[in-house]
């Protein structure tokens, strides 16, 4: 017996953020712009409230679906910014992170040969996690001309109809890319045509800049077929607190849950503790984050028009797509650091649709990013 | 938030950000900020723009104090007569009426020790309406008008991260 890995876990390459974080810490003056994560700290109160928690000695187990006084504010919370309503005994499970409650939908719905439509580019987890599960994934590339958004013209060329599932994001990592109701709704209309699951990570709902976010759980006859990903990493910077949850139906979540009890127990109960005060008093700190986020944005978008490098109107998430100027996007991403000590991530990283493309993250002060955005302009110019 | 708003919080954030930073962070004209900003000042909005100093980091140090004022005031003379007087003086740096235990909370400045006491009880203390005075030399600043005296490197993300 050797510790040969299964042809799942073979069939699945390492990370190609993985790489170039390698890369970057070959130097110790850049400045980057390849952080998934805000730059902000907790807001007080969700410290203080871990913090307390940690002083009681309240570190035993939870309950496997969370604390009940957490889902019952998440529900509340869903309820009142999106009009998701979901009962919180029943229809919220709490998870480390969302990226667990994601792991677990897909081995939880996703049969052995089952196949699932994933829209990219995208967070580097659904295509593993899927092929984790054992599922066949089917690329569904999100084009630039259509700002990054799913269109039914894309899903029907991509050959989603024959799938069991689709895999959406949005606002968008990696692009910032976001959906309004309206156009959300032909989405919804093919998932019931063709009878799909539909698995929607809404980690950055918080951050949605020119519309209210809207969730396609919202849209007609979704509801009984979606689960929705949400957690606290993004719009409170609780990323290292790993706290997210998933939103569904009764039986669905009982699937999910059948797994988190044996795998996870339950979900970090410091990190729980502080989840309730973050949806109780936190709500200036995400606004305040959200107008800084929304300014940098602005000023991101500014300098790519001024340097004549094409991007479309990012509108989410903390995240800008340029077009590269370059034809190799991983060619210039190297190259970029190597001369101007600046991290960007090649659209590479994201799957189908990311080539030519730059994740250049926002979640940095103002400061470094206008000095990396200098630094750019002189490298292209 | 308004246009106003949103320039009056970027400047108190950075107050050298040129016209065109804030153009950009905020989707306005060039132009359009001009105005705004132009407005504030006349206005009487904004009254002056100066740099945050860690006088830790300068030579020769500078040395500075907080100073509660008690008063005592008759029909003649107001609080407002009274701030007049001691604002006139280049050694104040700040100085507000506030509630609690005494009555005038005075930020003072000066080269030496000596300096500020001296300027306290020459010329403060013999204020007729001015019954006491406390001085508290300022030993160690941490932050000033919202900037962190940190070295400004906590930043312990991963360089790169999906």
């Amino acid at each position: 017996m050797t510790f040969e890995p299964t042809d799942r876990v073979g069939s699945v390459p390492p990370s190609g953020i993985r790489k170039f974080f390698e890369l970057a810490e070959e130097y110790d003056d850049i400045i980057s712009l390849g952080v998934g994560e805000p730059d902000f700290a907790p807001p007080w109160a969700a410290r203080d409230a871990a913090i307390a928690s940690l002083e009681r000695g309240q570190t035993s187990y939870t309950a496997n679906r969370g604390m009940a006084d957490l889902r019952e504010r998440i529900a509340a919370d869903a309820s009142r910014r999106y009009g998701l309503e979901y009962d919180p005994d029943e229809e919220v499970l709490v998870t480390a992170g969302a990226s667990e409650a994601v792991d677990l939908a897909f081995r939880a719905f996703l049969d052995e040969g089952d196949s699932v439509a994933i829209a990219q580019p995208c967070y580097v987890s659904y295509v593993p996690s899927a092929k984790f599960a054992g599922a066949e994934v089917v690329d569904v590339p999100t084009r630039a001309a259509d700002d990054f958004k799913l269109t039914r013209e894309v899903l029907e060329a991509s050959g989603a109809a024959e799938t069991d599932a689709l895999v959406m994001c949005y606002p968008n990592n990696p692009t910032g890319a976001t959906m309004t109701r309206e156009e959300l709704l032909p989405v919804a209309e093919f998932a019931r045509e063709h009878d799909l699951l539909v698995f929607s990570d809404e980690i950055y709902s918080a951050l949605s800049y020119e519309h209210d976010h809207a969730s396609i759980a919202t849209c007609p006859g979704m509801r009984e077929r979606t689960v929705a990903f949400n957690g606290f990493s993004k719009a409170y910077a609780m990323t290292g607190l790993r706290l997210g949850y998933a939103l569904a139906p009764p039986q669905a979540v009982e699937a999910m849950n059948r797994i988190h009890q044996y795998t996870m127990l339950s979900a970090p109960t410091t990190a729980q503790y502080a989840a309730v005060a973050a949806l109780d008093n936190c709500e200036r700190e995400v606004e305040e984050m959200r107008a800084q986020y929304d300014r940098r944005r602005n000023f991101v978008l500014s300098r790519f028009d001024e340097m004549g490098i094409d991007c479309f109107p990012a509108a989410g998430a903390f995240y800008a797509f340029p077009e590269c100027p370059w034809d190799d996007s991983d060619a210039f991403a190297e190259a970029l650091l190597e001369q101007e000590r600046v991290a960007v991530v090649p659209g590479t990283v994201f799957g189908a649709g990311g080539e030519g493309h730059l994740r250049v993250s926002y979640a940095t002060g103002l400061g470094d990013l206008k000095e990396a955005m200098n630094r750019i302009e002189s490298f292209v110019g | 938030m308004s246009d106003r708003e949103e320039i009056l919080a970027l400047l108190r954030e950075n107050a050298r950000y040129s016209t065109e930073d804030l153009a950009r962070q905020t989707g306005l004209d060039a132009d359009d900020v001009e105005a705004v900003v132009e407005d504030l000042e006349s206005d009487g909005v904004i009254k002056g723009y100066q740099a945050v100093v860690d006088w830790d980091e300068v030579e020769p140090e500078r040395v500075r104090a907080a100073v509660e004022l008690n008063v005592t005031l008759d029909r003649e003379t107001g609080y407002d007569d009274i701030a007049q007087r001691l604002a006139k003086f280049p050694e104040v740096q700040g100085l507000r009426l506030v509630s609690g235990d005494f009555d005038f909370a005075m930020e003072v400045e000066g080269d030496s020790m000596s300096e500020v006491s001296r300027f306290i009880s020459e010329q403060v203390a013999p204020v007729p309406e001015i019954t006491q005075t406390v001085t508290h030399y300022i030993m160690e600043s941490y932050k000033e008008r919202g900037v962190e005296f940190g070295d400004g490197h906590d930043d312990d993300r991963l360089s790169v991260s999906p």
